[in-house]
């Protein structure tokens, strides 16, 4: 059943499709007119990451910084210590994978309150090919100490964690993407940093998501409510893990699959197993991308083809009851 | 300025130097010792603001190490400056100090960054230098480097972007002592012709003897006068400066002297002339 603690959209399999970058677009102009220490930072990514109106609407506070992904984090910290609310933007793929040990030295060791933004996550690059997707952000990320890790479900959602990880005192990695996704999230819905959010609740078996998962999630649920009772979970904050909001869910259903447009090393899955295996064991299956590189494609056939849509869930649902 | 006593306060400095190594068992003597007679002119010699009682004051001067294995020198220095005691010098790179054998940001008063990886503190300082101009501070930022540090592509990206963002605010400052842990630059990744390079970057390059303390308060002043170009002093030094059997010697970089020969280097400290010292590329 629906949890409407959440204020869902009403037609929640009828949902509009919007891109997540769209709701980040927003979201930090929001940001930047609350608090005017907040900074822009790009590198020769302006459109991709929905930048322009901030570039337009405050042109002293964007810093365009050439293809140097590497001095853009530096940069940012430094602009950090002296007061400013920088957010370092480029694809997830570069932005943390090519600067990780700025962010892990300059940022996180030194407590340098950045905002770190990876656009294109998963499959959002889907033509461009397999090295400008990424599927290993959330693990480089997870691992560094000091560091938020935040993975909006749909555009609305980022819109309001751009806000609060604005308004949160430290750094953060953020994962957005690119292609129009279904939006379950409504103005009204509640999002804190680290804080779950049972998006349905079921009795037999919980389907812990991050991103688009979500909603795949939510479908398969669906599409097995006469045979199978599914909890949703939306983990949108992969660091720090919502353990009580995983315990209460598996105590009640007994067992878990996560899943996520990721590697299922070291990402959503890897987490929660982590937590679980301490607090919970339960049996548990991991969706994701299985220690393997994408390639071209329309980012919606990618999912389909490497096993990330409603239907795989139904079928691994349904084999993990029998 | 009185610069024989600041020449004997950088020798006491280099004594202090040697002493906290040897009792640490490990650490990077060469480029501290080199380096010495600089960080003794930019903390006494009134080159930068501070206030040691209150190292984050909002004024200050932005100093930021971003060759961190420099530390002793910098530890040192801040110490005699009394940002902290002198005594917790000797818990260098031991467990439970806050003095790590690289530095960590503000976990010791003054020290602005984390430094050790190299590269990463240039552009720092380019984010501080950015962050001053945008809120029309008059303090300025005074990066160190290394010269084995400009092997970093980062390194190379921070200018091209201090010099787009014509940070005057900014005063790079390379030490150029022509040794690296693997040998000497010129063999390790040759860094020749150093001053095009840095000059083809949109730098105005100001190149002295790093042991002439009125060159480096000249090279300072003349760093100031121009208005639109980031600067860098290049400070050729010799490595190990003040103990004859570590000068120019490229395996002093990362080792700490034994107890005998902590001895044999205090001695001849106390006996060096540190004005008008030889500097090689001369």
């Amino acid at each position: 059943m629906i949890n409407y603690n959440l204020h869902l959209i009403e037609d929640i399999y009828n949902a509009e499709k919007i891109p997540m970058r769209d709701g980040y677009g927003n979201g930090i102009l929001e940001a930047a007119k609350r608090d005017g220490e907040v900074v822009a930072l790009v590198a020769d990514l302006t459109d991709s990451l929905k930048l322009e109106a901030f570039k337009k609407e405050y042109p002293g506070r964007f810093w365009e910084m050439g293809i140097q992904e590497q001095n853009m984090m530096g940069v940012a910290a430094g602009m950090a210590a002296s007061g400013k609310v920088p957010f370092v933007n480029s694809f997830a793929c570069f932005n943390p994978g090519r600067n990780w040990e700025q962010l892990r030295v300059a940022v996180c060791l030194s407590r340098n309150n950045v905002k770190v933004i990876g656009g294109h996550s998963g499959f959002g690059n889907g033509v461009d090919g397999t090295n400008q997707q990424s599927f290993e952000d959330l693990a480089i990320t997870r691992v560094i100490p000091n560091l938020v890790v935040v993975a909006p479900v749909d555009s609305e959602q980022a819109r309001k964690a751009t806000i609060a990880i604005a308004e949160y005192i430290g750094p953060v990695y953020m994962r957005i993407t690119k292609p129009a996704r279904p939006v379950v999230t409504s103005r009204i819905t509640p999002f804190e940093i680290g804080k779950a959010q049972v998006m349905r609740e079921g009795k037999d078996i919980t389907l812990a998501a991050c991103g688009a998962m979500v909603y795949e999630a939510l479908e398969a649920a669906e599409n097995l409510k006469d045979r199978v009772d599914v909890e949703v979970i939306n983990v949108h904050t992969i660091k720090p893990m919502d353990v009580q909001t995983l315990v209460r869910s598996v105590k009640k259903t007994g067992r878990i699959i996560t899943a996520e447009e990721h590697s299922i090393i070291g990402g959503l899955g890897g987490a929660v197993a982590e937590v679980l295996g301490e607090h919970m064991p339960v049996p548990m299956l991991r969706m994701g991308m299985k220690d393997r590189f994408g390639e071209s494609g329309d980012p919606g056939d990618l999912l389909e083809k490497y096993g990330l849509s409603s239907e795989e869930m139904e079928k691994n649902i349904l084999k993990m009851l029998d | 300025m009185d610069f024989p006593a600041l020449a004997e306060k950088a020798n006491e400095i280099r004594e202090t130097i040697i002493k906290i190594l040897t009792n640490a068992g490990t650490g990077h003597p060469a480029g501290a010792l080199g380096s010495a007679d600089f960080w003794t002119l930019l903390y006494f010699g009134g080159l930068i603001k501070y206030d040691a009682k209150n190292p984050w004051w909002e004024e200050r001067d932005r100093v930021v190490l971003s060759a961190g294995h420099y530390c002793p020198v910098l530890y040192t220095v801040l110490a005699e400056a009394g940002f902290f005691p002198k005594e917790e010098l000797m818990t260098l790179r031991q467990i439970n100090s806050r003095l790590q054998g690289h530095p960590v940001a503000r976990c010791v008063p003054g020290i602005e960054t984390s430094s050790g990886p190299l590269g990463q503190g240039i552009s720092q300082a380019v984010g501080m230098a950015l962050a001053g101009k945008m809120d029309n501070k008059k303090w300025k930022v005074i990066c160190f480097m290394g010269d084995g540090e400009q092997d970093e592509g980062q390194v190379w990206e921070a200018y091209m972007s201090a010099s787009k963002y014509k940070l005057n605010n900014l005063l790079i400052v390379i030490d150029r002592n022509n040794i690296q842990i693997d040998g000497h630059t010129e063999d390790v990744m040759p860094l020749e012709p150093l001053r095009d390079k840095l000059q083809s970057f949109g730098l105005n390059v100001l190149e002295i003897d790093g042991h002439n303390l009125e060159q480096i308060e000249e090279a300072f002043g003349m760093a100031k006068v121009n208005f639109n170009k980031p600067s860098v002093i290049v400070l050729k030094t010799i490595p190990g400066k003040g103990v004859d059997f570590m000068e120019n010697e490229p395996s002093w970089h990362g080792k700490a002297p034994g107890i005998g020969e902590a001895v044999q280097a205090l001695n001849e400290l106390e006996e060096i002339q540190t004005l008008g010292g030889k500097v090689i590329n001369d």
